[in-house]
């Protein structure tokens, strides 16, 4: 036990300040007024859904979660089921095998409900496209508030986004107050 | 560069007897897969990669519309079969449930043949799968996914049980299947490295390395001696990312939140290294035709050896709070075991094999450059169970950060890249490589005017999945997230 006690205070705590949110990354305009966002954005819950990803994307979004980034620090939490859920942050490019499940989870969410789509795969489709087997872009399935490109985005721009997506056109999110 | 292949075509009987030589042998399956052939040969195609140790038999056989079952041989060859039936329409074996198919096309529809157009809408079919029921009193089900509670890829698990023990486990996979192979026929060869790398997100180097190789083989070039040192530098720093990742998790798993939080930090610190170093977190699109499209300079030489001798550190304290604590231990010890004899039947690979008695690594056989100068040890354990699974993870773990040393001391000097010339129509090439999880194929044959004709990328989790449906009866069902990390297979590679 003393062996782990003196590991954790040797390490200390490196958590980063979080970024500001960037209203760039908006897809719509904000759909609820502000009083809703600042409830939500104070307790976030996440359901995350990977759609059809290549698993990249679920690596920085596992990340969201390390002491460096401490994402549930600012009161953002992963949840286990849409119903308990504010936020859905979904990957991937929506497989056709995915398609109804994704659909099914926005359902069995309750109102108000964001949704953030997660990289180029999210955003677009990626370099999957639409096919026999892929709808695309997350967007084609369910709507969108907030997207953020890259492959895979990195942590602190996923971060970015979840703070926007719960942000109405201020410069900061209630989280960060 | 260069590994034993023998290509033969065979008949029906051939085909069999090929596979029941190999299991005689010791040997194991590597990839199962068909090719549409109407075009010259006037029919279809299977072809099978045959492991013997180091040796590696490529067999192909001409199909009109079904050929021989072999999973009574190989039982991962059932899935690659069904998939088979599902892409191309030709089948093997009673098991005439879709695969990859769920409901997005029909059986009549069969995408990856020539003649369905890559951008092709085909119509929906029926989504119900049969699962086998278990019977008896007392048995319930219990049916978890496609969406599962945590941040992990989508997938079925249907457990049958009585109480909490686990009577049977039925995986349903294909949820992330979005037409990968098809993919790649709209692609050229150079481009075709981009989609490799993407398979599956946690083995982009593993993947990439292994497409270069088959490009390479396939155009007849040769990668820079520095080149391919640099892609070893890679593949172990991959290794070493999601080694420290799911030791966190497991530690998390296992009740031990605090090796959670202590791994992810030094995965993130490592993510940060890459990132300096080569400009991308995960090493995406590093690995190129001829080489690598990064270097190191002597900056980058102290960077990484300081880093190796700080993990050294770190983990030497960590192993030593896993390995004492007794509530982890409790958890982990004869828990999920695979026994050496199962492993075997099943044809399991990669750290579940060595974690199961089993001497399999494409490092060490046949040891390909510049593993053959490295001569990495093999880690391995005997008890197949999720404590052997970790120890086998920290012992590679050790085992990564020394050849990097090696590798960086050793770094021949020259271009990181040579020029690869156009592979011709019909040429084609294998590539071979030890990811962290397993050995990964990659079968890519040339088409006309430098496209794609057919690549078939082949991940580990193709013939772990079925060995985790085994390690898990038994247990209790609290365990299987513990099982189930300890193996960490990948959805996205084996769904295509």
């Amino acid at each position: 036990m003393h062996k782990l006690l003196r590991r954790i205070v040797r390490v200390g705590i490196p958590t980063e300040r979080p970024p500001k949110p960037d209203p760039a990354l908006r897809t719509a305009a904000p759909r609820f007024g502000e009083r809703i966002l600042e409830l939500l954005g104070r307790a976030l819950a996440i359901r995350h859904v990977d759609a059809g990803s290549c698993n990249g994307c679920e690596l920085e979004i596992h990340a969201l979660n390390n002491p460096y980034y401490n994402l549930e620090g600012l009161g953002i939490k992963f949840v286990a089921s849409p119903r308990h859920a504010d936020l859905l942050l979904v990957t991937g490019p929506v497989s056709r095998n995915m398609e109804e499940a994704l659909r099914r989870t926005y359902e069995a969410m309750p109102e108000p409900k964001l949704v953030v789509a997660v990289g180029d795969c999210g955003c677009t489709g990626g370099i999957f496209g639409e096919s026999y087997a892929s709808r695309g872009a997350v967007a084609n399935v369910i709507p969108v508030d907030a997207a953020v490109p890259g492959c895979p985005p990195e942590p602190a721009a996923i971060m970015q986004t979840i703070l926007t997506a719960v942000t109405n056109g201020r410069r900061s999110s209630p989280a960060l107050r | 560069m260069s590994f034993p292949l023998e290509r033969t075509q065979v008949d029906g009987d051939g085909w069999r007897r090929a596979f029941e030589q190999t299991l005689e042998a010791g040997g194991r399956l590597g990839a199962l897969w068909g090719s549409d052939e109407r075009d010259r040969a006037g029919g279809f195609a299977v072809h099978a990669l045959l492991v013997v140790h180091e040796r590696l038999r490529w067999i192909s056989l001409p199909v009109a519309d079904s050929y021989p079952d072999v999973s009574h041989v190989f039982p991962a060859a059932g899935r690659m079969q069904r998939a088979i039936a599902d892409l191309l329409g030709l089948r093997a074996g009673e098991d005439g449930r879709g695969w990859l198919r769920h409901g997005a096309w029909r059986p009549d529809s069969h995408p990856l043949r020539k003649d369905v157009a890559s951008e092709a809408d085909l119509p929906e079919g029926d989504p119900r799968y049969d699962f086998v029921r278990v019977e008896g009193e007392g048995v319930h089900e219990i049916p978890v996914g496609p969406v599962h509670a945590g941040i992990i890829e989508p997938g079925h698990f249907r457990f049958s049980v009585v109480g909490e023990r686990v009577l049977r486990l039925e995986q349903r996979l294909g949820y992330t299947h979005k037409g990968i192979e098809k993919r790649f026929e709209a692609l050229s060869v150079e481009e075709g490295v981009r989609l490799a790398g993407r398979i599956s997100g946690d083995s982009t180097v593993a993947f990439a390395w292994a497409y270069t190789m088959a490009l390479e083989r396939a155009s007849g070039a040769e990668p820079t001696a520095r080149g391919v040192w640099l892609r070893a530098l890679l593949l172990e720093r991959e290794r070493i990312a999601n080694h420290l990742g799911d030791l966190g998790s497991l530690g998390n798993d296992g009740g031990l939140a605090f090796g959670l939080a202590q791994f992810s930090r030094l995965k993130e610190d490592l993510l940060r290294t890459n990132r300096r170093l080569f400009g991308h977190r995960y090493l995406m699109d590093r690995v190129v035709p001829g080489g690598v499209a990064a270097d190191l300079d002597k900056g980058g030489v102290d960077t990484i050896l300081r880093e190796v001798a700080r993990l050294e550190e770190e983990l030497v304290a960590l192993r030593a709070i896993y390995y004492d604590h007794p509530g982890l231990q409790d958890r982990c010890i004869n828990c999920g075991r695979l026994s050496a004899q199962q492993a075997g039947q099943l044809g399991v690979v990669g750290l579940a094999a060595r974690a199961s008695g089993h001497a399999i690594d494409a490092r060490v056989f046949p040891g390909l450059p510049p593993y053959d100068v490295l001569q990495p040890k093999l880690c391995a354990h005997r008890n197949g169970d999720v404590a052997s699974r970790i120890v086998v993870r920290y012992e590679e773990l050790f085992e990564s950060l020394e050849l990097q040393r090696r590798i960086v001391r050793d770094l021949p000097a020259g271009m990181v890249r040579a020029p690869v010339p156009q592979a011709s129509d019909g040429r084609f090439g294998i590539g071979w490589v030890e990811g962290w999880r397993g050995e990964v194929f990659v079968m890519l044959e040339a088409g006309p005017d430098g496209r794609i004709r057919r690549c078939h990328p082949h991940d580990p989790s193709w013939q772990n999945w079925p060995a985790l449906e085994y390690a898990v009866l038994g247990n209790i069902v609290p365990d299987f997230p513990l099982i189930n990390k300890s193996f960490n297979l990948s959805y996205s590679g084996a769904d295509l």
